[in-house]
């Protein structure tokens, strides 16, 4: 059961084949058997999952018909959850467990999904290969010596090493295309606003996104479907048409107009990387379509862009946690001061502290003009950059990350680098565009992802575009050695 | 040395609105503390705060009253610091566009001279809970119940050039909020506070003094006491050889005096940037045409309109119109009354005066507009003198009936009969040969004393014209 999409297991479960408290327990099992090494889970809620199970099975039995009934799921420990703890990677929130569900959660609880567990990330979602979580490194199934990227390197590796049919995992400058790309996985990062962030916990507010962490672009259409739309408690959700996701699937790609940015193809990009992009391109010219080089000029700028911009929106976002009325805090406080400064010192990793103090400094008075107003304006550009692109092609693809799964420490003391290895995915966040990871021929035998970037809005084609491939190729279907099923 | 005065207000007016301005929470002032306080006052991770469209209207609906210009667009920002009644850590506020920019005011002075008091914006915010200090040993309570109250800060021009200045413009934007009624203006429960920036400077000379901003004025008594003991401690400390430094001053109402609460050194550094979770606020006229169609006639309009229309004084107009409440009342009670000078004598007369001595407000006085005009009624037919209405008012405030009813109850229907009343003249003049005499031979104040002892007689009924008539008739030298 392991194997199948989620077509086939809703199919399945309709069929009597194995109930959903069945499949359920196969999955606890597993995760039982294999995330000891792994680590991709903080919160595994075993009683909770066979309890929504049981419910599932009798929706099912009452003829029921939605595709997700019944389906095991792992969400990233960033969505708020009644009841069960939600950490956001951080000890912080070691203790925290909300009072509520965050609409990605309701709107998955009423599609009658059941949770596994909450997936492992890094802290307050900053990082890029899962090594800042307060929990532990979480390691790639492909490799245990490397990282499976991050934020969303939980739910990634949960997803490939089939500990769960499917996650969720939120992006904001890379956190679900990166880890999707270094796992072998389909992660779908949909238009800014397309699903509500209520109950979210906020990294940068103006940048972050909710999306599907999957083995295939079907899988990720059904899922969709059930998150997106508009949330009156999200005032930055976009009021705007879901379309079915799944309709247009096998839409026919002769004529699709391709743009590669010639920005990245360039220095810095593995040549070994560049040649599977290559490949994964010819073949959607097999298919009938067309391949332009365009160019996105101020590409450079996005990585400076963004360290700017979500620090400073994140040094915000972080000071609720104070130590005063929920998460950490320090024993015996003296006075205000000290409670402040023992509750977020200790409750704070440094990867946090870090943009705290970068965010901090770029709000500050005399320095905003120069580095906040300035990198709005950028992103400004940045933005146009694609604009200008989508008057001439309808997708732009490209390497998702400049190169394979890095070693676990190879680049955590060295911030610059790990920053730079979100180089082709952060640009698509500050202008709030949908993209989406597929897994292309792996690079030494380990998983690369093609970065498929669609106009606002376009979740569909994006969908449609990755569904053809990978009915052309078998790369989404490979399981690492070892988690055979 | 001859100094000016210079001083700006910032007003925070709390809007009215069932819920807070960012979540469904109550805003009901007095509840069981954090009773009134949801996961998004809380500040609880993940939650997100959504416009509560009240707060627009209402503050529009201000921007049109003092004619300013509106900010179509304006945009939410944080306001960043950290303090445990401030539960995310930062303020919702308005910084760059503000929802109402330039307008004006204008503020009527001692000498009945008007001038005119610039605004120089408006913007919504987000108030803070409250930390208790007092009623903890060794640590602080915390009540998010007021986290999130909607706020409407008014921020003036240093236009102000004394304390009574201030008060006038206090007084003058707390009429306006209250007639909108879009603020109750209560000042106790802190629903309408007052922020004095001042400083002085040497008369004639352009720039401005550095200012000190004092805070907690709780009331338009303090606000002017507290401006007058600020004022004064500058001159002394540049009198002194010393500078003003700027700074956020306390004013300790117990001691009349402002102390030092933090220094521009220590203020924080908000580092304000547009929140990223709410959209601009955007309107178009046509919304304003809606929000303001309806709008009450403000203050100023009604001043002029009640002198011209019932013929009053403009300090009667004044007192009347400081309130709209007070203002309907009286209008009421004179058409009732259908004397509309006599309405304005009882109203800002015995009617006030009763409302002040039991601590009521016009909306709860037992004595209703009617009720106060059927009895002016009966002073116009001469049903009964001004005097008996005294009596009459104080037994309808004591809740004993309306005029009609007291009067036959207690018998204080005006004695008109003139046979009785030369009755009891005719006792009068022959009880008292010897003043009668006096009277007769020139001591015009003798009438005086012969009224009095007539209406003594007639227990104050006797309707006091004809007792005079009778009187000069009967005295006269035969």
């Amino acid at each position: 059961m392991f194997e199948k999409t989620i077509t086939e297991l809703s199919a399945a479960l309709r069929a009597g084949e194995f109930s959903s408290v069945e499949l359920t327990q196969a999955y606890l099992d597993r995760i039982k058997q294999f995330d000891g090494d792994l680590n991709s889970y903080i919160t595994v809620d075993a009683e909770g999952a066979l309890a929504t199970a049981a419910e599932a099975d009798k929706r099912i039995q009452a003829g029921e018909t939605g595709p997700l009934i019944g389906i095991p799921i792992a969400q990233k420990d960033i969505f708020c959850t009644d009841g069960v703890k939600t950490s956001c990677g951080s000890r912080m929130l070691d203790n925290f467990i909300a009072p509520y569900d965050a609409t990605v959660i309701t709107r998955m609880k009423q599609a009658g999904m059941v949770m596994l567990g909450k997936t492992n990330m890094d802290e307050f979602a900053m990082g890029s290969s899962n090594e800042t979580s307060w929990y532990g490194p979480v390691k790639n199934p492909w490799d245990l010596e490397r990282v499976p990227g991050g934020s969303s390197g939980g739910s990634a590796a949960s997803v490939a090493a089939r500990l769960a049919v499917a996650s969720t995992g939120t992006d904001t400058g890379g956190s679900i295309r990166q880890p999707a790309a270094l796992c072998g996985i389909t992660g779908l990062k949909p238009t800014y606003g397309r699903i509500s962030r209520f109950g979210m916990i906020a990294f940068a507010s103006s940048l972050d996104q909710a999306g599907t962490m999957t083995r295939s672009a079907e899988d990720s259409a059904l899922l969709l479907q059930a998150m997106a739309g508009f949330d009156p408690a999200d005032s930055t959700s976009a009021d705007e048409p879901v379309p079915d996701y799944s309709a247009t699937l096998n839409d026919d790609l002769t004529g699709l107009k391709i743009g590669l940015p010639k920005e990245y193809f360039g220095e810095g990009l593995d040549p070994e990387m560049e040649k599977t992009i290559n490949a994964a391109v010819d073949e959607y010219k097999k298919m009938g379509a067309e391949v332009v080089e365009i160019s996105l000029p101020n590409t450079h700028l996005a990585v400076p862009t963004y360290y700017v911009v979500a620090p400073a929106e994140c040094s915000s976002n972080l000071s609720r946690f104070d130590g005063v009325r929920f998460g950490h805090r320090c024993e015996d406080p003296k006075d205000l001061e000290d409670l402040y400064k023992r509750s977020r010192g200790e409750g704070f990793g440094d990867e946090v502290k870090r943009r705290i103090l970068m965010g901090a400094y770029v709000l500050s008075a005399g320095y905003y003009d120069a580095y906040y107003l300035q990198a709005q304006k950028i992103r400004h550009l940045i933005s146009d950059d694609f604009t200008r692109a989508f008057k001439e092609v309808d997708v732009i693809m490209g390497p998702t990350t400049p190169d394979a799964p890095f070693k676990l420490g190879e680049k955590a003391s060295d911030p610059v680098s790990m920053y730079l290895s979100d180089i082709y995915t952060i640009a698509v966040n500050l202008a709030g565009l949908p993209g989406v990871s597929i897994p292309v021929e792996p690079v030494n035998g380990l998983p690369a992802g093609l970065q498929i970037i669609g106009n606002y809005f376009a979740e569909a084609k994006l969908l449609n575009v990755a569904h053809r491939y990978q009915q052309q190729t078998d790369w989404h279907r490979a399981i690492p050695e070892g988690y055979d099923v | 040395m001859q100094w000016e005065i210079v001083i700006g207000l910032e007003v925070h007016a709390q809007l009215a609105t069932k819920s807070k301005i960012f979540s469904g929470a109550a805003t009901t002032f007095g509840a069981e503390p954090n009773s009134q306080a949801c996961s998004v006052d809380l500040g609880l991770p993940g939650v997100l705060p959504v416009l509560n469209r009240e707060v627009v209207t209402m503050a529009v609906q201000f921007g049109r009253a003092i004619e300013a210009e509106l900010g179509y667009r304006s945009v939410f920002a944080r306001k960043n610091y950290f303090y445990p009644d401030l539960p995310k850590g930062y303020q919702i506020s308005q910084f760059e566009l503000p929802i109402v920019g330039r307008g004006d005011v204008d503020i009527e002075l001692d000498d009945g001279t008007i001038k005119r008091v610039g605004v120089t914006r408006a913007h919504l915010e987000e108030d803070a809970g409250k930390s208790l200090h007092e009623e903890f040993q060794d640590c602080t309570g915390v009540d998010l119940n007021r986290a999130g109250t909607p706020l409407l800060e008014i921020v003036s021009e240093p236009d102000m050039r004394s304390a009574k200045e201030a008060v006038a413009y206090a007084r003058k934007i707390h009429q306006i909020v209250q007639y909108l009624g879009i603020c109750d203006g209560n000042m106790q429960e802190g629903s309408f506070r007052c922020d004095a920036n001042v400083s002085v400077r040497p008369m004639g000379q352009e720039a401005l003094g550095t200012r000190a901003e004092v805070k907690n004025l709780n009331s338009f008594r303090f606000l002017e006491k507290a401006i007058n003991y600020e004022v004064e401690r500058q001159i002394d400390v540049i009198d002194g050889g010393g500078k003003v430094k700027q700074e956020t001053r306390l004013y300790d109402a117990g001691k009349n005096e402002t102390r030092s609460m933090r220094s521009k050194e220590e203020a924080n550094d908000y580092r304000y940037f547009p929140d990223p979770d709410l959209l601009p606020v955007e309107f178009d006229e046509a919304f304003v045409a809606e929000v303001t169609k309806d709008l009450p006639e403000m203050p100023d309009a009604k001043r002029v309109r009640l002198i011209e229309q019932y013929g009053l004084k403009v300090t009667e107009a004044v007192t009347l119109i400081s309130c709209r409440t007070l203002a309907d009342y009286y209008e009421a009670a004179a058409e009732s009354a259908g004397d509309a000078k006599l309405a304005a004598n009882w109203v800002l007369g015995d009617l006030l005066g009763a409302l002040n001595k039991s601590c009521l407000k016009i909306e709860t006085s037992p004595v209703t507009p009617v009720m106060l005009g059927g009895m002016i009624q009966r002073i116009v037919d001469n049903t009964i003198s001004g005097k008996i209405a005294k009596q009459v008012f104080e037994a309808m405030w004591a809740g004993e009936g309306d005029a009609d009813a007291i009067i036959e109850a207690k018998g204080l229907k005006q004695i008109t009969d003139s046979g009785a009343i030369e009755k009891i003249v005719d006792e009068v003049i022959a009880a008292n040969p010897n003043q009668a005499e006096q009277f007769r031979a020139g001591k015009e104040k003798m009438l005086g004393f012969f009224v009095g002892q007539v209406m003594k007689q007639s227990k104050g009924k006797a309707n006091p014209q004809q007792v005079n008539e009778l009187l000069r008739s009967k005295l006269a030298p035969s």
